[in-house]
């Protein structure tokens, strides 16, 4: 079997991660913040270590101001439904996926109003382009960082900068980067940053959150879910402060013990080489399935991208292409829209779609070009079949 | 000087953690505990030190913006 499907979700997981939530069942369990004794207290330390570990990775000072939520999807929809009311305007790309789309069609109905910059035919927002559509106010810039369609890299800190200069808040979905490209919210002029657990960070699915930079208005951003926290408990209103007014309700604790394990394995091992090696991986990828007849390719563009492509067959549909390639060469990977009918459609594959295959850290360049030889047997058969 | 032992509050968990780490990493000796009861209605931790410390560590939460309830030394 060969998983190439790591834009989905990663796997396999480093064996420690796994070891860490076995160990968290076994010998701690406790709800954490919730009671006052030893294993409560051990489970509300695995939570605010995991806090760390990511204030550390995402190089924010307060880990406070790490928000834990079931995953990117909440947490962009947190900063979205929180933060803007009737008769903002919010700017976002032409290569979001649906849990920012969505969100903003929802709030469109309510009296946002939503423009979208087009993207190049590669994926990518130009800086300029959006200081243009950025001369009208603007509450809020949205941007996914990392496309998990064609696996292009947005320059996010030069899109920040523009978002900045016009006085909006930055909002980047990192659903897909976070771990594997080097993030530091200052530096990079990011003030919201969502990220999910169970990609790139290698921790489990059911976990994720929305990191906030020091220019997000707490006081202003509405929490999208009210209930207890273990703290405050003689009021019947929602604590003010961070991170209990965004994390009502009982964590997935031992989730979060794994995304912990997960972390702390990225800071060991370094971004800086995971992307040496994704960079690598995704060249193979690209290369491999640009010597195949009859692909139309879609990745991102030179420098660094993720080993995410998509292609289409010229004489087979994708369902059929990722169909055969599962059952017949044990390739698994994702075909369809991905969530991200509007990629697609900056990409010029929609509505059909493409195959997208993804590889992570723990591919091999084997599985690959194993990979590819499938796809060429696959496509030169043709619809001859 | 205070002699006896202080305990800081806060409003919630994570913010007692980081209190204990902050304490931990300027050499503060400090200890989570629950709440005593007569402090406070609602379940928690609480951080316990020496009263000779109380000046450092309040300090030490206003340097840093670490948000707590109150120091109440006993
Ligand atoms: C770009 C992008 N944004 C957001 C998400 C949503 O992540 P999750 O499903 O973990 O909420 C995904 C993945 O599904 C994604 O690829």
């Amino acid at each position: 079997m060969i998983y190439l499907d790591n834009a989905a979700t990663s796997f396999p997981k480093p064996a420690r991660v796994v070891d860490a939530m076995t160990e968290f069942a076994r010998e701690i369990g406790a709800n954490p913040g919730r009671s006052g004794h030893r294993l409560s207290v051990e489970a509300g330390r695995t939570i605010y270590d995991a806090r760390e570990a990511l204030a550390s990775l995402f190089k924010i000072r307060d880990p406070l101001r790490v928000i834990f939520t079931a995953n990117a999807t909440v947490g962009l929809n947190q900063a979205l439904l929180g933060l803007l009311s009737a008769g903002d305007r919010v700017v976002t790309s032409g290569m979001e996926h649906n849990s920012v789309m969505r969100p903003l069609r929802f709030l469109e109905a309510s009296g946002i109003r939503v423009a979208t910059v087009p993207c190049s035919s590669q994926g990518l927002l130009d800086p300029d382009e959006l200081r243009r559509t950025l001369s009208e106010r603007t509450a809020m810039v949205v941007v996914n960082h990392g496309s998990n369609v064609n696996g292009c890299i947005q320059p996010v800190r030069a899109l920040g900068a523009a978002a900045r200069e016009a006085g909006a808040l930055f909002l980047v979905d990192a659903a897909q980067t976070a771990g594997c490209v080097e993030i530091d919210m200052a530096e990079d002029n990011i003030d919201l940053l969502a990220f999910t657990g169970h990609k790139a960070l290698y921790g489990p699915q059911g976990t994720g959150g929305l990191v906030l930079g020091g220019r997000v208005p707490v006081e202003r951003m509405r929490p999208i879910v009210f209930g207890g926290t273990g703290s405050r408990s003689e009021y019947e209103t929602q604590p003010d402060f961070l991170p209990d007014r965004y994390e009502s309700g009982t964590p997935n604790t031992v989730g979060i013990a794994g995304l912990l394990e997960g972390v702390r394995f990225i800071l060991e091992t370094g971004v800086t080489a995971i992307r040496r090696r994704e960079d690598a991986l995704a060249d193979v990828l690209t290369e491999g399935l640009a010597e195949v007849n009859g692909l139309r390719i879609f990745s991102g563009s030179g420098g660094s991208r993720l080993p995410t492509v998509s292609f289409t067959g010229d004489t087979l549909p994708p369902d059929e292409i990722g169909l055969r390639l599962d059952e017949e060469f044990g390739v698994l990977c994702r075909v369809g829209l991905h969530c991200s009918p509007a990629a697609h459609n900056t990409l010029g594959s929609f509505p059909d779609g493409t195959v997208r295959l993804s590889a992570g850290l723990f591919t091999t360049e084997e599985e690959i070009r194993a990979a590819i030889d499938a796809v060429r047997v696959i496509v030169s058969e043709g619809g001859a079949r | 000087m205070n002699e006896g032992q202080c305990v800081a509050l806060f409003h919630s968990t994570s913010l007692a953690l980081r209190g204990e780490k902050l304490c931990r990493a300027e050499g503060i000796p400090v200890k989570l505990i629950p709440v005593p009861r007569r402090l406070s209605s609602d379940c928690g931790v609480c951080l316990r030190f020496a009263g000779a410390f109380e000046e450092r560590v309040r300090a030490l939460f206003n340097e840093r913006a670490l948000e707590f309830e109150d120091i109440v030394c006993l």
